[in-house]
């Protein structure tokens, strides 16, 4: 009776049941959503906002823009074939005036050098010698007059160019790309063109720290893992030591131990298996070294964690049922530690590519990481637009492994099952 | 320990030498253990936990190495064998099936580190599932499947490779009841079907009744009998398999003398019986009575047949269970004396009531004092 009268109720009300489903589930949702507002606030202010804020900054074209605006719209409709007319000459005339008065001149020229080596002098020449606004008509002569370069189709190119609103000058030349004078997207020359090798070099010392953690991790995370519990916790008090130690402080230490004057030589020496001190910081070396000491804990930790989830009785059942110790551990116990091992080695890999300190400190000036310049761009030469556009280049590449990761630990967890 | 169990170096598939296991050098978990078991044999190792049941069986599979003593496997010594060259199949507890491989890639497991070829690898895993019925779930992950069908999982993959003995370390354990009732007969069958050699292992008695040839009853380290299940229940040689083993009541007394395999014996709340001289001393010694439920009447009359002992009680309380009912009855001081009856003889009997009760000197056994 009571099924048929709820059937009877289904098929005549009028709110279908999802509806109805989610309106039941409002209030609560509300409340929870109320419980993680000051977080979602937080991120929003400290990591969301500023990270779009770089982004922006990566593609935004402003100072020209702001400086020239007369220029800007008088370049307009210029083709870029030839040099422009004399409206484009007034119109520049009369903006650098105006900038010299207001003192904008360098925010102007700071950009166009970007755009065009040796740009600065042209303005500020230009600026400076410009005593007054030019003869209507004369503007060109003028302004040839004072600089030449005025009369050359690359130094409107680059006017033009850097006119704006958006530009893909910045992420272009993080690329190691730029744009020739007919906006043709081509290599950058050769004496600019540091970026992929310096993105090259972030992956390669990246994936090699990455390596050799997981090589040095793996066995002491099987120790852990298969030790009595009051062993293993002392053990794990040395794994996590170095958490509690400043990464100043343990990278320092590095240099301590490896300069040429340090532990390690002098121990060598006296020995005797060298006479001159070996060659081990402020090189690759010093980096690897370093960055996989101060890393290793975030790949300890993870394939701890996975296998401490395998029961011993996986090992067992293998060995009954045939399998020589190294075959077991490669058919069973190693499959089961795969998420354990993406886990960790994303984690290390990740936090290598954004290094700083760590190769600043113990590298060699070619062994510098992305993040070395994306610092110097933002604090020795402000070059935000640059800076901008490496740093999303790097995070664009940090989320695509993020997303294969993701898409490699999805399909592991639907051929894993769940353990029994 | 004694009757039944003995069988011929020759015929042996295992055996156990003088076995004894230690893990701290202090305590032995298995104490002086002998052991044989034939080919073909359903042999359970049953005992409550920390008996070294357990450890016994870890020491046939290889997990541990005994202290002292020798297992033979075949007449071939396997104590420093290690467990993958045995050829030995195991079911685990928990089954143990591998997390990341389906019920298919299971089962082939044993055949492929063998290196057999692949359309016999084929060929074996197809019809061993077809034994467990559960060729349609074969790209399956053992996560997806329920604890019976699981459980079959690990049998399979146990019996795939053709194992001369097979372990199961109580595979029933984490199964309900019903499922539980049903795995036994089918173990039973596979036992039967294919005459395999099983060592079992489980502290649930009525799994060992329902499945064994033979069951060793382990305590304290020590293998208190072997015997087949029939003979453990009836005939139990010390108070330990007369308790362990289904419903037993037990009255305490004194041996007043022994006369061709029976004994008189003076219990300690006065009155005596004739019971069999199984594990006694001697006369003047202190012994434990045991009396099966079900080998026990109720006396309408008062009066014991001749030769049947007969003692007075008082009735605590009836229980009716459907197929039989059962009274608990207060006996010489025994207060949980257990009497089995036909369903609805409990019907006369009220709380308070004094009856007498009767019992055949045969069904009554003289052991060990507790």
């Amino acid at each position: 009776m009571t099924a048929a009268f709820v059937a009877g109720a289904d098929a005549s009300s009028e709110v279908p049941l999802k509806r109805r489903l989610k309106r039941a589930e409002r209030t609560r949702r509300l409340k929870a959503l109320a419980l993680i507002l000051p977080l979602l606030l937080f991120l929003l202010f400290t990591f969301l906002g500023p990270i779009a804020g770089m982004l922006w900054r990566s593609v935004d074209d402003w100072e020209v823009r702001q400086v020239l605006p007369h220029t800007v719209a008088a370049l307009a409709d210029w083709d870029g074939k030839d040099v422009p007319g004399e409206p484009a000459f007034a119109a520049l005339a009369g903006d650098i005036r105006t900038a010299r008065d207001a003192g904008t001149v360098a925010i102007a020229s700071k950009r166009l050098n970007y755009a065009l080596n040796g740009f600065r002098t042209i303005m500020s020449g230009t600026a400076r010698n410009l005593k007054a606004l030019p003869e209507p008509g004369t503007a060109k002569d003028t302004l040839i007059g004072i600089n030449p370069a005025w009369g050359e189709r690359a130094t409107w190119a680059a006017i033009k160019g850097a006119s704006g609103p958006l530009t893909s000058f910045y992420l272009l030349g993080a690329l190691d790309l730029t744009r020739n004078l007919d906006g043709a997207i081509v290599a950058a020359p050769e004496e600019q063109a540091i970026y992929r090798d310096v993105f090259g070099r972030t992956f390669t010392i990246s994936l090699g720290v990455t390596v050799l953690c997981l090589i040095l991790g793996f066995p002491v995370a099987y120790m852990l893992a298969t030790l009595p519990t009051g062993q293993s916790n002392v053990l794990m008090i040395f794994v996590l030591l170095p958490f509690w130690t400043s990464l100043l402080v343990r990278t320092c230490a590095w240099i301590v131990v490896l300069q040429s004057e340090g532990i390690v030589n002098d121990s060598l020496r006296w020995i005797g298996l060298i006479d001159e001190p070996l060659r081990l910081i402020y090189n690759r070396f010093g980096v690897y070294v370093a960055m996989t000491h101060v890393l290793l804990p975030f790949m300890i930790l993870p394939l701890y964690s996975s296998m401490r989830s395998i029961s011993p009785a996986y090992m067992r059942a293998a060995a009954s049922l045939g399998a020589s110790p190294v075959t077991a551990f490669l058919r069973i116990y190693l499959p089961q530690t795969v998420p354990g091992i993406g886990a960790g080695s994303l984690l290390v890999f990740i936090l290598a590519i954004g290094y700083y300190i760590t190769p600043a400190l113990v590298g060699g000036a070619a062994d510098q990481m992305i993040s070395y310049f994306i610092a110097f761009y933002t604090t020795e030469t402000v070059n935000w637009g640059l800076a901008s556009a490496l740093g999303a280049v790097l995070l664009l590449a940090t989320l695509l492994l993020a997303v294969v990761y993701g898409k490699l630990v999805h399909g592991q967890q639907v051929t894993g099952g769940m353990k029994n | 320990m004694m009757d039944g169990g003995m069988v011929t170096t020759a015929q042996a598939l295992v055996r156990f030498v003088g076995v004894q296991k230690t893990y701290d050098g202090e305590h032995l978990v298995v104490k002086n253990l002998d052991l044989d078991i034939k080919k073909g044999e359903f042999v359970t190792l049953l005992g409550p936990s920390g008996s070294g049941k357990t450890t016994t069986l870890m020491m046939l599979a290889g997990f541990e190495v005994p202290t002292h003593g020798d297992i033979y496997l075949a007449d071939r010594p396997i104590k420093n064998m290690p467990p993958h060259k045995r050829d030995i199949g195991m079911v685990f507890q928990n089954y143990a099936l591998f997390p990341h491989l389906t019920i298919e890639e299971n089962v082939a497991f044993p055949l492929t580190v063998r290196k057999m070829p692949r359309s016999e690898v084929k060929e074996r895993v197809r019809s061993a599932l077809r034994m467990i019925k559960l060729e349609n779930l074969a790209h399956r992950h053992p996560g997806q499947l329920s604890g019976g069908q699981q459980q079959r999982v690990a049998l399979a993959r146990a019996l795939v490779f053709n194992p001369q003995l097979v372990l199961m370390d109580e595979p029933l354990g984490a199964l309900d009841k019903r499922l539980r009732e049903h795995m036994q007969l089918e173990i039973k069958q596979l036992h039967e079907t294919m005459g395999i050699t099983v060592v079992y292992v489980t502290h649930d008695q009525s799994e060992a009744l329902t499945m064994s040839d033979r069951i060793a009853v382990f305590n304290d380290g020590i293998v208190q009998q072997i015997d087949k299940p029939d003979a453990l229940y009836e005939r139990p040689v010390n108070s330990f398999v007369a308790n362990f083993i289904g419903e037993n009541n037990v009255l305490s007394g004194t041996v007043e003398n022994i006369e061709q395999g029976f004994c008189r014996v003076a219990l300690a709340s006065g009155g005596s019986v004739v019971a069999q001289a199984v594990n006694v001393a001697g006369a003047g010694a202190a012994t434990a009575l045991s009396v099966r439920p079900e080998r026990i009447s109720i006396l309408t009359d008062g009066q014991a047949p001749d030769g049947m002992n007969a003692l007075p009680a008082q009735v605590q309380d009836t229980i009716y269970l459907g197929d039989h009912a059962l009274a608990v009855l207060k006996v010489a001081g025994n207060g949980e004396f257990m009497v089995k009856l036909p369903p609805g003889a409990h019907a006369g009997l009220s709380h308070g009531q004094s009856v007498s009760i009767g019992f055949r000197p045969e069904d009554c056994r003289a052991l060990d004092p507790v």
